[in-house]
């Protein structure tokens, strides 16, 4: 009987190639590799058409350049968001999903057919997305709230991809059981397959909530059903659209875990710790669907707060935690390298010139100081009144979805194309650049939209001089200023992005060939990087005082924050 | 490593650091304390956002819209209606409803209301949805289609005010815009 199950499951035919990791010394099977291959530079097309698209959105708000006729800044809007928040995302997660499957358990990829299908499905509804968009039919933007309708076609495409994602997830989930039945590793998961598992469970409640709200919805463009409730659909679509960025969160602490264990061998504090953290995700995130609904009739007021505080901020907790332990795993790892002087030297001679490195560390602290004290303020009932709907939104998950998972999948970026391409990195010095452009151009479009928001400046708008409109409204000179200085961003983030793209396309095409006897990384990996089993860090008495130092630092800068904007709601108008 | 199984089997049972522990406290109850204060602004606050909401037709309430629109007309010297760039100026009484209507590209009618003087406001849309966005107050409240949404509002300072929108709606969405005057 169990010889039975084994070689029905276990079966290793000769279709199964492995190659060992020259570098990492890992089992790596040949579908797994071509399907991250596939599905990361798919990733990186649509991120190419979408920050093309973001940075004409960019143009046109800058109110002295108004690039684009209003027709045309509205219809790339809507491409913008679904091209960037949905497809570069999605395929690149697939890829993070396969790599934390297959690779990390050295396994080999469940039913790879299955996956080719699903990736040819995302495609399919990509493409159709961007077809529906650029046709002009569909300019409803990326949310499609009702009773403004689209072209049947766009909500099709957006469930074809969804259902392309959900089968790349249920592969990820197969891939879990074959390496637990053919026994590729012992004990537990990794810690970064357990953050990829998090994503992935995640991501089934939001493709469930997307089919839940877009099918009828499609079903309604194509005159089967009368009418959708507006604010039903604004409650379900939410539970896609923002759980969607969970996945996210998830996807890149996981990264931030696994580039810092490749680049400068860190070990998670205390697997428990990490673990307990990525599991309160699980538990709460998915409520920020009412993130959305704050400044909406109809939900009551403690639906509210229970909701948009993830269930009296367990989820924020968990963010806090990571927080700490990914830094404090980096200081601790720094300190064993050698780098103990003081409280910041393994800090300061950490690898800044390694691209995986750098776009790491600057996602996590642009994502946490900028992204997420943003959300919690932006999260709280009472203070969404007062920037509900403004640019500050965008602004706030720019800083989560740019300057935060984007980047660190940029970073991952240059540790996937060597190890799994097998093609080194081309323009070294370029790549080393690459991160502080985009970042510092992500970072200011964030703080600038956020600044804009505060004054009032609407998002998806395309003239705030109000030119056309009957009653003229003059939005202070700041808020010009900041939306010019947000153009400005956008453009050195443009061009951050465009190297990135170049830089990762001529070294797959072209870079030195890593799959040669004695070649070596130009980045290189962390020593103990190719240990087959880790040492758990705990030291007698844990030593991490810069990283207790930045993050008292960040408490006291999302206390002060939290507390200015209540301040500012007590000077409000009155709701009595 | 993060990227290799736990090396402890049994890592569930070693101990949390100090410093772990302590910033999970700190983490926990700083979010107590926030999901606090949101109940507790119910009580000491005067900015909460009432949820008292109806269901009504996009018709039902235009009909109500211009019902009050004729009923509280602002007069000039003269015994005229005044408008403001075309567009009705209605003085409602002070503690009495004001009605207000996002539509495709405006907000109807303007108002003058007075300064801490407290208003019923209903708001709704009469086609799609909309973003209610007084400025420079900065407050920014979502309009549906169906569902009348009535809250009270004390405008706390006098001036003229401009509601802007801050859903999309179109393409005049940029052009849609309407007004409130507050005097004392």
């Amino acid at each position: 009987m169990t010889t039975i199950d084994h070689g029905a499951i276990g079966y290793v035919g000769p279709d199964i190639r492995y190659r060992s990791c020259p570098f990492t010394g890992r089992r790596i099977e040949r579908s797994a590799e071509l399907l991250i291959r596939a599905n990361a530079v798919a990733a990186v097309i649509f991120l190419a058409v979408g920050g093309f698209f973001g940075l004409m959105v960019a143009l046109t708000r800058w109110p002295a350049v108004q690039l684009l006729p209003a027709e045309w800044f509205y219809l790339v809007l809507t491409g913008h968001g679904a091209n960037v928040l949905l497809f570069w995302i999605v395929f690149f997660e697939i890829a993070v999903l396969y790599f934390a499957s297959a690779v990390l358990l050295g396994c080999r990829l469940a039913t790879p057919r299955w996956a080719w299908l699903g990736f040819g499905l995302m495609v399919i509804g990509a493409v159709m997305a961007n077809y529906a968009v650029l046709n002009g039919d569909s300019t409803v933007m990326f949310t499609s709230y009702p009773p403004m309708m689209a072209e049947h076609w766009f909500y099709l495409s957006l469930i074809v991809f969804a259902v392309g994602a959900l089968i790349g997830v249920f592969v990820f989930f197969g891939t879990l059981v074959v390496a637990k039945d053919e026994q590729t590793y012992e004990g537990s998961v990794p810690l970064v397959t357990f953050g990829a598992i998090t994503a992935a469970i995640i991501a089934v409640f939001t493709l469930a909530c997307g089919a839940i709200i877009l099918i009828p919805t499609w079903l309604w463009s194509l005159g089967l059903i009368s009418g959708i409730d507006t604010l039903m659909y604004k409650l379900v679509w939410w539970g896609m659209g923002h759980s969607s960025q969970q996945i996210n969160v998830a996807a890149h602490i996981a990264i931030w875990y696994a580039i810092a264990a490749m680049v400068v061998g860190a070990r998670p504090l205390s697997e428990k710790v990490s673990r307990f953290a990525f599991l309160m995700y699980i538990l709460f995130l998915q409520l920020a669907s009412a993130h959305h609904l704050l400044a909406e009739p109809g939900m009551s007021s403690s639906w509210k707060i229970i909701n948009t505080s993830y269930m009296m901020y367990l989820a924020v907790m968990a963010s806090m935690i990571h927080g700490l332990t990914v830094p404090g795993a980096i200081e601790a790892a720094q300190r064993r390298n050698g780098f103990t002087r003081g409280m910041f030297e393994w800090l300061t001679k950490a690898p800044w010139g390694n691209p995986a490195f750098s776009g790491m560390f600057m996602s996590l602290v642009m994502f946490g100081f900028l992204g997420g004290i943003t959300g919690v303020i932006l999260g709280t009932e009472q203070l969404n009144v007062l920037m509900h709907n403004t640019i500050y939104v965008p602004g706030h998950f720019h800083a989560t979805v740019v300057a935060g998972t984007t980047l660190a999948f940029m970073a991952m970026t240059y540790l996937v194309v060597p190890l799994v391409f097998q093609r080194d990195i081309i323009w070294p010095t370029l790549a080393k650049w690459q991160p502080y452009l985009f970042g510092l151009g992500a970072g200011g479009i964030s703080l600038f939209m956020m600044g804009a928001g505060t004054l009032g400046v609407p998002r998806r708008h395309w003239d705030i001089s109000m030119v056309d409109a009957a009653h003229q409204y003059e939005f202070a000179p700041a808020a010009y200023l900041m939306m010019g200085l947000n153009g400005m961003s956008a453009i050195l983030a443009a061009a951050g992005g465009l190297l990135f793209i170049v830089l990762v396309v001529a070294s797959i095409l072209a870079g030195p060939r890593l799959d040669q006897p004695g070649a070596k990384l130009v980045f290189p990996l962390h020593d103990a990087g190719a240990q087959a089993v880790s040492e758990y860090g705990s030291e007698a008495s844990l030593k991490i005082p810069g990283t207790v130092m930045l993050v008292a630092i960040f408490f006291f800068t999302f206390v002060l924050y939290y507390f200015v904007n209540w301040k500012y709601l007590s000077e409000l108008w009155l709701f009595n | 490593m993060s990227i290799n199984p736990p090396s402890n089997r049994l890592w569930w049972k070693e101990p949390i650091h100090g410093i772990e522990l302590a910033w999970i406290i700190i983490a926990f109850l700083w979010g107590l304390f926030m999901f606090f204060f949101m109940i507790a602004w119910h009580f000491i606050g005067n900015q909460n956002l009432s949820t008292e909401t109806y269901r009504v037709t996009p018709d039902q309430f235009v009909e109500k819209v211009e019902a009050f629109a004729e009923e509280y007309p602002l007069l000039d010297a003269s015994g005229d209606p005044v408008d403001i760039e075309g567009t009705p100026v209605v003085s409602p009484p002070a503690g009495g409803d004001v009605y207000m209507l996002g539509r495709l590209w405006e907000w109807w009618p303007a108002l003058e209301l007075k300064k801490d003087q407290s208003y019923r406001f209903h708001l709704s849309s009469a086609d799609w949805q909309h973003g209610f966005s007084l400025q420079p107050v900065n407050i920014n409240i979502s309009v549906h289609p169906g569902y009348e949404h009535v809250f009270t509002l004390t405008p706390t300072q006098t001036g003229e005010f401009g509601i802007v929108c801050n859903e999309y709606c179109g393409i005049g969405h940029h052009a849609m815009s309407g007004h409130i005057r507050v005097v004392d």
